[in-house]
């Protein structure tokens, strides 16, 4: 007897309950229909407690005439409001709080993160300490902490603290000075936005043609040293003012400020240039601690803080000197100054060409509060800083993390190639860690954003207090709220994904 | 002979000998002032820690008020943290409004669950499994009976009373045992092969990880007593349990989904070649070495669930946080300057020390387990 051979392959016998794929659609179709079963049970359930309790359902409360107040709001707000423009406020306060965190626990995380692995013993220990605490203490405590023990505790209007530039802190939050820019200030505003265009555009420009020549292009050279002079006069003449006027006055202190400065920046364009630098940077760094040291260690006497701070300044300036000298010629330096001058020069000049005003409407204590000015709720401050100082503490290990994966061979094959240390950094190893950095540093984002939903506790006005807190008690249509206000977390957190998505997409390494 | 210009003829000079590279002189310059710059960073760093520790320093000991302590010395305007605040609260803080004749109670849950959980942690310890089957399964059946009384004699005491240290570890312990297997379950689901079970694995824990832990709060103490049968209410500490663990199941099964997808697949293969059904593939190939390798998560994870519980705060129930917010917003006979400050300096050194000690001990798990994959 002959066996045919079709050549297909039989499917293995088993007994029908045995057969995988039968089983497969067994187990669905069972889970499915459980699913439905309890789904309906919850819908007969919920609709027999609604009505037993005379509750309607729907959406037409949004049009409803909410009656609330909001302490703190971006939009316009009043108790004659509806309930859909309390949703967006609390949309948009979610989404202020969310920014603001963002950007200040990114720097924070970045900052902290390096430090971690410096290999400065004090530096790294800091870091460490600051992480391990900060990671291991609840958000929600830290906001209490904050918010009660901090910023509630803080004296009455009456005795506000001062801070410097106008600003005043007390129970009722910060004040801050509120900018009243005129008509002509627009411009100098445009200017700002279209000098910066225009210098990332020649910093962009001016590297493709050093990557194509090998050197930046004659004119950029000649402008960027004429730059470079200029930033130099404005930096010195500033320190230097501000140490011979405020730190060691001395009568006509401002004119010798400004023919020291003046002759610094003549010699930065000449071959004494590493000199300058290292005069810069003392003047500079010398005001700087002096101001820092003195106020952080006021015990000590102003004359050991003042040469504490001279010598480290000397120490700074010694390292500034010997990395000048051990500079690449002029045509193979970024032009910074000279952009830095750009973004910085010409809005100056229109300002005051125009003879544009930015006045400033200073918070003036009154009988009973603060008139005129930015009031920041000391809810928003707390939940700012809290957020931010939280977060950071997981953005600086999502960095530590991100720049240790990156290979020794890496740096070791780009110290081989004769890369300097900054140029190894930012070509060699950022790009690398960028790529594990960037996906748990969005996350990282995501949760701050959802975390800010904590400000219900301290009474900050964001989407969960707003719309699932005040919104859901006078209603009572607690389903339509939840839903809505988990929709709004949907939707971001699926948008962050899919953008994340793309982005890895974009970088991941190609292999085979 | 002709003169080969390149070859020596006298010795050069020995060079000189190579600086010390231990003891403390080398470390300081290795450490502290290997170069100018890292010089002034350390002096900055000693700047900022001068600045800094003695206030904290004074603050928290110098100046303190300790356990035994009066009120009258917390109120001095010099004075600092307010211990004798926080010695004289501590059983409210523990047991919050938990009857005082009844403490023994929870003391003997705490004191069995150390007992249970200490040698299940070490691992030379014998009897794991009986061991394990007494903490997961025993213990919380006596716990409860123990805690919510009603039967053998014990004074039933309502779960409204329970409060502080207590329903902290409560929650956390519940939420951490319950979301693992669930966690589990649902990592298993995402990797199927069918697609209602795939689907539903994947849509349930992507919507619980897009939103925050409160809407899922907000969500079961509201709507869970809407989604049951009329007249049956749900317990308040029960419907924060069914919260806190849906929410952290969902970023358990993440977790380990990531272990079981570092498997490689020959495992998988070599498995079903065994002839095993898939439960015993699961629970003798895949899990043990997926889970191995996710150690790290899970215990972050937990860690995560411990520091959320604090949440419950914000839906009406009282554990660790609210204990001591409630003492310093209405204990007048103990206000002063620095009692909240002290209050909440104290709750978070109790988080801390629960979370630092779950991270500390997943390391050294990690160091234990990893010795297969050490090079």
């Amino acid at each position: 007897m002959t066996t045919l051979d079709t050549g297909q392959k039989l499917a293995p016998r088993a007994s029908f309950f045995n057969d995988p794929v039968i089983r497969g659609i067994i187990y669905q179709v069972v889970v499915a229909v459980l699913l439905i079963a309890f789904i309906s049970w919850i819908i007969g359930n919920t609709a027999a407690n609604l009505a037993a309790q005379n509750k309607t359902t729907g959406f037409d409360f949004l049009w409803k005439t909410a009656g609330f107040d909001i302490s703190f709001s971006l939009l316009p707000w009043s108790r004659a409001s509806y309930y859909w423009e309390a949703f967006l406020v609390g949309i948009t306060n979610t989404l202020l709080v969310a920014i603001i965190g963002i950007v200040l626990a990114t720097m924070l995380g970045f900052t902290i993160g390096i430090a971690r692995l410096s290999s400065n013993f004090i530096v790294s220990s800091l870091a460490t300490v600051y992480i391990e605490v900060i990671r291991n203490v609840p958000l929600l405590l830290q906001l209490f902490f904050w918010y009660f023990a901090v910023l509630k505790a803080m004296p009455a209007v009456r005795e506000s603290i001062t801070l410097p530039f106008d600003a005043f802190i007390n129970q009722r939050g910060i004040m801050v000075p509120r900018p009243t820019p005129d008509q002509e200030f627009t411009w100098v505003m445009v200017a700002i936005v279209v000098c910066l265009v225009a210098a990332i555009a020649i910093g962009v420009w001016a590297t493709r043609i050093r990557t194509r020549t090998g050197r930046y292009p004659a004119s950029i050279v000649l402008a960027g040293k004429f730059g470079d002079a200029c930033v130099t006069l404005l930096v010195g003449f500033t320190a230097l003012a501000i140490l011979l006027n405020a730190v060691y006055p001395v009568a006509n202190g401002t004119v010798i400020a400004a023919i020291v400065a003046a002759a610094i920046a003549a010699a930065s364009v000449t071959r004494f240039a590493p000199i300058a630098r290292g005069v810069m940077t003392f003047a500079v760094a010398f005001v700087i601690l002096n101001f820092m040291i003195g106020g952080m260690l006021s015990w000590l006497s102003p004359v050991v803080t003042s040469a504490g701070a001279a010598l480290i300044a000397l120490v700074m300036a010694s390292v500034v000197y010997t990395n000048a000298t051990e500079r690449p010629p002029s045509d193979a330096r970024f032009p910074l100054a000279l952009l830095i001058l750009i973004v910085v020069a010409i809005p100056a000049l229109i300002y005051w060409v125009t003879g544009a005003t930015l006045a400033f409407e200073v918070p003036v204590l009154e009988r009973f509060n603060f008139r005129g000015g930015v009031q920041l709720p000391p809810e928003f401050v707390a939940l700012v800083f809290g957020l931010t100082i939280y977060t950071a503490a997981f953005i600086a290990e999502t960095v530590r993390a991100g720049i240790q994966s990156v290979n020794r061979g890496q740096t070791e094959a780009a110290q081989s190639l004769g890369l300097k240390d900054g140029d190894r950094l930012r070509l060699v190893i950022v790009p690398q860690a960028m790529r594990v950095i960037i996906p748990p540093l969005t996350s990282q984002y995501l949760n701050l954003t959802k975390n800010s939903s904590l400000g219900a506790a301290i009474g900050y006005p964001e989407l969960v207090n707003v719309f699932a807190g005040t919104s859901l008690n006078q209603t009572g249509r607690a389903i339509e709220c939840i839903f809505m206000v988990m929709l709004v977390y949907l939707t971001l957190s699926l948008l962050t994904s899919a953008i994340m998505n793309w982005y890895n997409g974009r970088v991941k390494l190609v292999e085979r | 002979m002709t003169d080969i210009g390149f070859v020596r003829s006298a010795m050069t000079d020995a060079r000189p000998a190579p600086r010390r590279t231990s003891g403390v002189g080398a470390w300081l310059r290795k450490n502290l002032f290997a170069t100018p710059s890292d010089a002034v960073l350390t002096v900055l760093g000693v700047i900022f820690l001068l600045w800094v520790v003695p206030p904290l320093f004074n603050f928290l000991f110098g100046h303190a008020v300790g356990p035994n302590g009066t009120v009258e010395e917390c109120r001095m305007p010099e004075a600092g943290a307010c211990w004798a605040y926080i010695s004289s609260e501590m059983e409210f803080f523990i047991y919050g409004f938990y009857d005082i004749p009844q403490h023994w109670r929870p003391n003997i849950v705490f004191a069995l669950g150390a007992l249970l959980l200490v040698p299940l942690m070490i691992p030379k310890a014998p009897f794991k499994r009986v061991n394990a089957v007494l903490f997961l399964f025993v213990y919380p059946i006596v716990s409860y009976i123990l805690l919510a009384g009603g039967v053998f004699g014990l004074t039933p005491i309502p779960t409204e009373k329970w409060g502080g240290l207590l329903v902290t570890l409560i929650i956390s312990v519940v939420g951490i045992t319950l979301s693992f297997p669930l966690g589990i379950i649902l990592a298993l689901g995402r990797q199927s092969k069918m697609p209602v079970i795939k689907t539903l694995c994947v849509a349930f824990i992507e919507l619980i990880r897009a939103v925050p832990l409160i809407t899922i709060l907000f969500m079961a103490s509201i709507m869970l007593p809407l989604f049951m049968p009329q007249g049956m209410t749900v317990d308040k500490l029960l419907r924060a349990l069914v919260g806190v663990t849906l929410f952290t199941s969902a970023y358990m099964a993440e977790v380990v989904r990531g272990g079981l997808q570092a498997i490689p697949r020959g495992q998988y293969e070599a498995a079903a070649s065994l002839g095993l059904s898939y439960w015993k593939q699961m629970y003798f190939i895949i899990l043990p070495q997926a889970l191995k390798h996710v150690i790290p998560g899970i215990v972050n994870n937990a860690i995560a669930l411990f520091k959320d519980t604090s949440l419950v705060y914000i839906v009406g129930m009282k554990d660790l946080l609210e204990a001591v917010k409630t003492k310093n917003d209405t204990a007048l006979e103990w206000q002063s300057a620095n009692t909240a400050t002290t209050g909440y300096i104290f709750a978070a050194m109790v988080f801390w020390v629960f979370c630092f000690g779950m991270s500390r001990y997943s390391m050294y798990m990690e160091r234990r387990l990893n010795t297969g994959y050490k090079r």
